[in-house]
C-alpha cells in the first residue's frame, strides 16, 4: 500500500537574529505513520514544529497540510483543520479545574454530553480521579498528562508531541505508549523525544534535525546504522564497529 | 446549578422587597445604583471574565444613553430607545474592538481610553443637538414603559429591577455556558486557547461587544429612568466607575458587579457629603483595592472556601 502524504513542508525556513534554526527543511508526513523527530537540544525541534502547528510565521518555505496550502493559515485555524500541538513547556489553565481544561478541548466538536466526554476524556490519561482539582496544583507529571489529554480530546488528525515524556514517572510511559500506539491509525502522530527507548518502541519513521537541518530520516534500524546520526546524537558509539 | 440559581433569585427577591420597604431617598439611589451595576455587569463581561482591561467604557454607556435619548426626545417610545439604546452600545463597542483589540494590555486601555476621550469631544462639538455638557431633559411624554410612568418612584424601581434581573440572568447563563468558559480561558491563557483552536481576535470582539450592549442598555435605562441624558456620562470618570465596582465586588463573579456598585455608591455619596474631594476618594479606594484585596469581596470568598460562587 502507498503512503498517502498527510503533511509536507518544502524549504522551511526561520531564523532569530543571525541564528537559523530552521535551515531549509524538507519533511514529510505519512498519514497514520508515528514518526519521531529527535536532535541535541538546540537543534531546532520546537521550531520546526512551531512552524507547522502555526505559533510561528516561517521565513521562507512551504507547508501542505492534506493536500492544502496551510502556510500562511493562522495557528487557531490550522488547530481547527486538525493539527494539534502540545506544548514542551506545559501550558495549561492553572487557575481552571482538570474538567475544565479538558472540556474546552472537547467542546472544540458538538457534542451533548460535555460532562461526559470530559470525563471520557480525562480517564483516558489517568485523571479521571482528578476532575475537581484546579489545574495548576497537580504534580508536574499530571500536567504534563493533562496537557496530553487536551491535545487528544481535540481529536486531532495530527498530532504533535513536544517532549510529551519529560517529568513523567517510567509507569506513566508505559501507559503513554500505549495510548499513544491506540491512537493509530486514525491520528498521525509527529513525536519530538529524547527518550530513546520511547522512539524505538513507537517510531516508524524518525527524522534527524541538527543545527536546523534534517541530518537523516527514516526506518529506526537505519538510523540507528546511520553514522553520521551516531556522531552527532547517539554519542559517538559506532554500531556498526 | 439549582444552588446557584437559588442564589441568584433570592438576591433578586431581596431587591423587590427592599423596592417596598425603602424610604423615598434610598428608593431613588437604588434605582440608579441597579442602572450602574447593569453597567458593572457588562464591565465584567470584558474585564473580569475575558481579561480586557478597557479604560473607554463610558463610550459604550454613553452611546447607548445618548441614542436613547435623542430618540425619545424626537418623539420615539421608550421601549425602542432601550434597544436603540443596546445596538449603539453594542456598536459602538465592536467598531472599538475591531480597532483596539490589535492591542492588548496597556496599549488596550490607551486605545480604548483616546477613542472614549475622542468620542466625548465629538458629543461636545455637537453640542446644538446633545446638549454638550449640560445635556437635555426627556420629555414626560417619552418616560412610559408599558403603561409605566417613570417619573413615579415606584414604577421607576420596578422597571430599573426588571431590566437588572435579566441582565444577571443574562450574564449568568453567558458564564456558565460554553462560550463563557472560552472567555474565561482567554483570560487564563491565550496562547493555550489559540492552540486549541479558539480565534483570540474574534472571541474578545464578542466579548467585548455584548459589554458594550449590556453597557448601552444601562445608558439608555438611566437617561429613561432619570430624564435626563448628557455628555458628562461619557467622560473618564465613568469609564474607571465600573471598574471599582467590580473590582470591589469582585471581578469575574456574576454578583460582584452588584455588591461592588452598591457599596461603592454609597462610599462615594457619604465621602462626597463630608468632602469635595470625591475624586480623591475614588483614587484612594482603586490603590486600596488593587494593592490589598485584588480579587474584592467575593472573589476572596471564593478563594476561602465558597468555590461553587459563580
Ligand atoms: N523565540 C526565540 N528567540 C530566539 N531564539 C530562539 C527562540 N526559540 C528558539 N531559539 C533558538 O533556536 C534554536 C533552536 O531552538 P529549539 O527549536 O527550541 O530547539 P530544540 O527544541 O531542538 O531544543 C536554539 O538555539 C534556541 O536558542
Ligand atoms: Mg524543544
Amino acid at each position: 500500500m502507498a503512503a498517502v502524504t498527510l503533511l509536507e513542508a518544502r524549504g522551511l525556513t526561520r531564523s532569530f537574529g543571525g541564528l537559523r534554526a530552521v535551515d531549509h527543511v524538507d519533511f514529510t508526513l505519512n498519514s497514520g505513520e508515528i514518526h519521531a523527530l529527535i536532535g541535541p537540544n538546540g537543534a531546532g525541534k520546537t521550531t520546526f514544529v512551531s512552524l507547522l502547528s502555526g505559533r510561528l510565521q516561517p521565513d521562507a518555505g512551504q507547508i501542505r497540510f492534506d493536500g492544502a496550502d496551510v502556510t500562511r493559515l493562522p495557528a487557531h485555524a490550522r488547530v481547527a483543520q486538525g493539527i494539534a500541538y502540545t506544548f514542551q513547556i506545559t501550558s495549561i489553565y492553572a487557575g481552571l479545574t482538570v474538567a475544565d481544561n479538558l472540556a474546552l478541548a472537547v467542546q472544540r466538536h458538538p457534542t451533548r454530553d460535555l460532562a461526559g466526554e470530559t470525563a471520557r476524556a480525562a480517564a483516558r490519561v489517568g485523571l479521571g480521579d482528578h476532575l475537581g482539582q484546579v489545574a495548576g496544583l497537580l504534580s508536574y507529571g499530571h500536567q504534563r498528562l493533562l496537557e496530553i489529554g487536551m491535545g487528544l480530546a481535540l481529536r486531532p488528525r495530527l498530532l504533535i508531541l513536544d517532549e510529551p515524556t519529560q517529568g513523567l514517572a517510567n509507569k506513566e510511559i508505559e501507559g503513554f505508549t500505549a495510548l499513544i500506539r491506540s491512537l493509530l491509525p486514525e491520528t498521525t502522530v509527529l513525536l519530538i523525544e529524547h527518550n530513546m527507548d520511547v522512539v524505538m518502541a513507537l517510531a516508524d519513521r524518525i527524522t534527524v534535525l541538527n543545527f536546523g537541518k534534517v541530518l537523516a530520516s527514516g526506518a529506526p534500524a537505519e538510523i540507528r546504522a546511520n553514522r553520521a546520526v551516531q556522531d552527532a546524537y547517539l554519542g559517538g558509539h559506532h554500531a556498526a564497529d | 446549578m439549582t444552588r446557584v440559581l437559588v442564589l441568584h433569585l433570592a438576591v433578586l427577591a431581596g431587591l423587590a422587597a427592599l423596592g417596598a420597604v425603602l424610604p423615598a431617598y434610598h428608593h431613588g439611589m437604588m434605582a440608579r445604583i441597579l442602572m450602574l451595576a447593569v453597567y458593572a455587569i457588562g464591565y465584567n463581561i470584558a474585564f473580569g471574565y475575558t481579561g480586557l482591561l478597557s479604560l473607554g467604557h463610558a463610550m459604550f454607556l454613553g452611546a447607548g444613553m445618548m441614542a436613547a435619548g435623542l430618540w425619545v426626545q424626537q418623539g420615539g417610545s421608550a421601549a425602542a430607545a432601550l434597544g436603540l439604546g443596546a445596538l449603539a452600545g453594542l456598536g459602538a463597542a465592536t467598531l472599538t474592538g475591531v480597532l483596539a483589540l490589535r492591542t492588548a494590555g496597556v496599549s488596550f486601555m490607551i486605545v480604548t481610553l483616546m477613542f472614549a476621550q475622542a468620542f466625548y469631544l465629538t458629543l461636545l462639538y455637537f453640542g446644538a443637538i446633545t446638549g454638550g455638557d449640560e445635556g437635555f431633559p426627556l420629555p414626560a411624554a417619552g418616560r412610559q414603559l408599558m403603561g409605566l410612568d417613570l417619573s413615579q418612584d415606584g414604577p421607576r424601581y420596578a422597571v430599573a429591577l426588571a431590566i437588572f434581573a435579566v441582565a444577571l440572568l443574562v450574564q449568568l447563563a453567558l458564564v456558565r455556558s460554553r462560550f463563557g468558559r472560552t472567555l474565561v480561558a482567554m483570560r487564563e491563557n491565550e496562547e493555550r486557547s489559540r492552540m486549541l483552536g479558539y480565534n483570540p481576535f474574534t472571541t474578545k470582539l464578542a466579548a467585548l461587544a455584548i459589554s458594550g450592549l449590556f453597557s448601552g442598555v444601562a445608558g439608555a435605562g438611566y437617561g429613561l429612568l432619570f430624564g435626563y441624558v448628557g455628555a458628562s456620562f461619557a467622560t473618564i470618570q465613568y469609564s474607571i466607575l465600573p471598574m471599582l465596582y467590580v473590582l470591589l465586588g469582585g471581578a469575574g463573579t456574576t454578583l460582584g458587579p452588584l455588591l461592588g456598585a452598591v457599596l461603592m455608591f454609597y462610599l462615594i455619596d457619604t465621602a462626597s457629603s463630608l468632602t469635595e474631594l470625591s475624586l480623591a476618594v475614588i483614587g484612594a479606594a482603586l490603590l486600596f483595592l488593587v494593592l490589598f484585596a485584588p480579587k474584592g469581596i467575593l472573589g476572596t470568598l471564593r478563594d476561602r472556601g465558597i468555590r461553587w460562587l459563580p
